[in-house]
C-alpha cells in the first residue's frame, strides 16, 4: 500500500530472486552454490511436503514436545522464582543447586538425559523444560523482588494472608517481569527441541531435517529450516500475544499510546488473581 | 496546649449493652516507633478511644506516617506498648483499614475491583460485592467509573477510590494518611463531609494525618501535633463540639488554629 510497504515487500523478493540466480546459475565464488537448491527447488518440495502425512506428523511432534516442556518450565520456573524470591528458606535451599546448573546450556545434557529417561521422547521434553525454565525462574525471582511494596501492604490492611497476597499481588504484579522470562524461555526451547530432535530424536522437524541431510535431499532439508522458523516465529508470538493481553493494564506513554480504541474492560485482573486465589484454602466462599 | 496527652476522652461513651461499638481503641504505651531500628519517635503515648476520630498534624517527617504503619501493624513498635482494645497489634488485619500517603491501588485491577477487593478477602459473593463496591465509588463521587484502571484517572480519584476501597472493608478502625492532598478545595469539602458521615455511621475509630490545620481542626475531636519540642510526647488538644464549616470566625476555633500553628512553628 504504502511506499514503506512497497519497499519492504520488495526487499524480500529481492533477497529470494538472489538466490534463484545464483543457485540457478550454480556460482562457485569462493560461496559454492552448486549444490544448493534453487528456490524453485525447494518450492516444490515443499508443495509435496505439505501435502504428505510425514510432514504434519513431524510438525504436530515436535509441537507437542515444545508445549509439553514449556508448560511444564513456565510453571516450575514461576513457582521456583517466587519460592526463591519470598522465602529465604527455599532460597538457601534451592538456589546454590539451581546457580550450578544455570550456567550448563540445556543441550550439552542431552547424554544426560539418554541416561535418565527411558524414552527419548521424555528426554526431548526434559531439554526442553531445562532451556526454558531457567530464564523464567530468573526473570520471576526479579520480577517478585521488585514488586512494589505498598500494593503487598495495602492487601494485608484489608486482612488478606499469604496466599491471598500470591494470587491478588504477587503474581499480577509480577507478571510483565515474568513474559520477559517466558519470551526468552520459548526461543531457547525451540532452538534445544530442534536440537535434541536432531541428536536423538525420533520423528520431528528437527530429526526429518538431519535425515534429509543424511540423505542427501538439500531441498528437503531447505523445507526443514523454512519450517523450523515459521514454527519459531509462530511460538515466540503465541507467548508474545498472550503477554500483551494479560498486561493491558500496563501504563503507556502517552505519546505513544496507539488511538483510544473502545479497550474491554480487562476482566483478566478478576479472572487471574482468581484462577490463581486457592479459593478452597482461603475462607473466601464464593458464590 | 499542655493538656496531658490520655485520659481527656476516657470517661466518655460508657459501651451500650445490644450494640457494641463498633470502634477500636487504639493505645501507645511509651512507644518508640521508627524504621530498621531507629526510632522517629519515642516515648510516644496516646490513648484513642473508640469511635473517636483523632487527626494529626506535624511538620513534614516527624513520623506521622510511620505512626499510621505502626498502628496498621505494618511496623513493629521499637519498645512500648502499641494495642487495639488492650491487645497487642502483632500484624495488620482487616479491623484497621490504612489509606496510604502513596497510590496504593492494585494498577491491573479496575477501579471497582480494586474496591471489591477487601470483600473478596471477607469472602463476600460476587454480586453482593459488585454492588456494594458500586454502592462506595457513588458515594466517593465516582459512579460509571469503576470499569476504569487507576492510571487512567487521575490522582485526586484515586485517592477517592482508595477511601472507598477502606471503606468497602467496614474496618473498626480507619487510619488515613493525608487522604484529601490532592483534592480541590471544592472537592475536599464534599469529602471532607462525607467522610463526617459516613463515619458518624459506622462508629469506627479515625486516626487522620493531614497537612491542613482548618481540615485537622473540622474533623478531629482531638488533634494531635507531633514532632513539637523535644520530648517528643505529642500535644493533644480537644476540639469542642458542635462545630461546623461555617464557624472559622468562632473564637473558639481562632483561638484553637492559633495554638496549633503556633506550635507547629508557622
Ligand atoms: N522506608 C524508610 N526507611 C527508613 N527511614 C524512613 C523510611 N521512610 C521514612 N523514613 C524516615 O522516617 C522519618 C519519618 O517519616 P514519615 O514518613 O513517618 O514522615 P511523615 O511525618 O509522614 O512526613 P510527610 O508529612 O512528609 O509524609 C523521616 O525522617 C524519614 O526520613
Ligand atoms: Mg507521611
Amino acid at each position: 500500500m504504502t511506499v514503506r510497504h512497497l519497499l519492504r515487500l520488495l526487499s524480500l523478493v529481492a533477497a529470494l530472486g538472489l538466490w534463484q540466480l545464483l543457485t540457478a546459475f550454480d556460482v562457485s565464488v569462493w560461496l559454492r552454490f552448486e549444490q544448493f537448491p534453487t528456490v524453485v527447488d525447494v518450492a516444490r518440495e515443499f508443495g509435496e511436503r505439505v501435502g504428505s502425512e510425514a510432514y504434519w506428523q513431524d510438525l504436530t511432534d515436535s509441537l507437542s514436545r515444545i508445549v509439553t516442556g514449556f508448560v511444564l518450565a513456565a510453571v516450575a520456573g514461576v513457582a521456583a522464582g517466587t519460592a526463591i524470591a519470598r522465602s529465604r528458606l527455599a532460597a538457601d535451599l534451592l538456589g546454590p543447586v539451581l546457580e550450578v546448573l544455570r550456567p550448563i546450556p540445556a543441550i550439552a545434557l542431552v547424554p544426560v538425559a539418554i541416561l535418565l529417561f527411558p524414552s527419548n521422547e521424555q528426554g526431548i521434553v526434559f531439554i526442553t523444560f531445562t532451556a526454558a525454565f531457567f530464564p523464567v525462574m530468573v526473570s520471576t525471582r526479579h520480577a517478585v523482588r521488585a514488586l512494589t511494596p505498598v500494593w503487598e501492604e495495602a492487601v494485608r490492611t484489608m486482612g488478606g494472608g499469604r496466599w491471598r497476597v500470591l494470587g491478588s499481588v504477587v503474581l499480577p504484579g509480577a507478571l510483565p517481569g515474568i513474559l520477559g522470562g517466558l519470551s526468552v524461555g520459548i526461543g531457547v526451547s525451540w532452538i534445544c527441541v530442534i536440537s535434541a530432535e536432531m541428536i536423538s530424536g525420533e520423528y520431528g522437524v528437527g530429526y526429518r531435517t538431519w535425515q534429509d541431510y543424511t540423505v542427501v535431499d538439500y531441498p528437503g532439508v531447505l523445507v526443514g529450516m523454512v519450517t523450523i522458523g515459521a514454527l519459531g516465529w509462530l511460538t515466540s508470538t503465541a507467548v508474545e500475544v498472550l503477554g500483551r493481553r494479560v498486561t493491558r493494564w500496563l501504563p503507556r506513554t502517552e505519546s505513544r499510546a496507539e488511538a483510544p480504541a473502545p479497550r474491554r474492560s480487562p476482566s483478566w485482573g478478576r479472572s487471574l488473581a482468581g484462577a490463581a486465589d486457592p479459593g478452597p484454602l482461603t475462607s473466601t466462599k464464593e458464590a | 496546649m499542655t493538656t496531658p496527652p490520655e485520659t481527656t476522652t476516657a470517661s466518655t461513651a460508657p459501651a451500650p449493652v445490644l450494640a457494641p461499638p463498633r470502634g477500636t481503641r487504639l493505645t501507645l504505651r511509651d512507644a518508640s516507633i521508627g524504621r530498621q531500628g531507629t526510632p522517629v519517635l519515642e516515648g510516644l503515648a496516646l490513648d484513642i478511644a473508640p469511635g473517636e476520630i483523632l487527626t494529626v498534624v506535624g511538620p513534614s517527617g516527624c513520623g506521622k506516617s510511620t505512626l499510621l504503619r505502626t498502628l496498621a501493624g505494618l511496623l513493629p513498635p521499637l519498645a512500648g506498648e502499641v494495642d487495639r482494645d488492650g491487645i497487642p497489634i502483632t500484624g495488620p488485619d482487616a479491623e484497621r483499614a490504612l489509606i496510604f500517603q502513596d497510590d496504593a491501588l492494585l494498577p491491573w485491577r479496575t477501579l471497582r475491583a480494586n474496591v471489591e477487593l477487601p470483600l473478596a478477602i471477607k469472602g463476600v459473593g460476587r454480586r453482593e460485592r459488585r454492588a456494594r463496591a458500586e454502592g462506595w465509588l457513588e458515594r466517593v463521587g465516582l459512579d460509571g467509573h469503576g470499569a476504569r484502571l487507576p492510571h487512567r484517572v487521575s490522582g485526586g480519584q484515586r485517592q477517592r477510590v482508595q477511601l472507598a476501597r477502606a471503606l468497602a472493608g467496614e474496618p473498626r478502625a480507619v487510619l488515613m494518611d493525608e487522604p484529601f492532598g490532592a483534592l480541590d478545595a471544592q472537592t475536599r469539602a464534599g469529602m471532607q463531609q462525607l467522610l463526617a458521615e459516613v463515619l458518624r455511621g459506622t462508629g469506627a475509630t479515625v486516626v487522620f494525618v493531614t497537612h491542613d490545620v482548618d481540615e485537622a481542626l473540622f474533623l478531629g475531636d482531638r488533634v494531635a501535633l507531633l514532632g513539637t519540642g523535644t520530648g517528643r510526647v505529642p500535644h493533644v488538644l480537644d476540639v469542642p463540639r458542635p462545630r461546623d464549616r461555617t464557624a472559622h470566625d468562632d473564637p473558639a476555633t481562632v483561638e484553637l488554629r492559633r495554638t496549633v500553628l503556633t506550635s507547629l512553628g508557622t
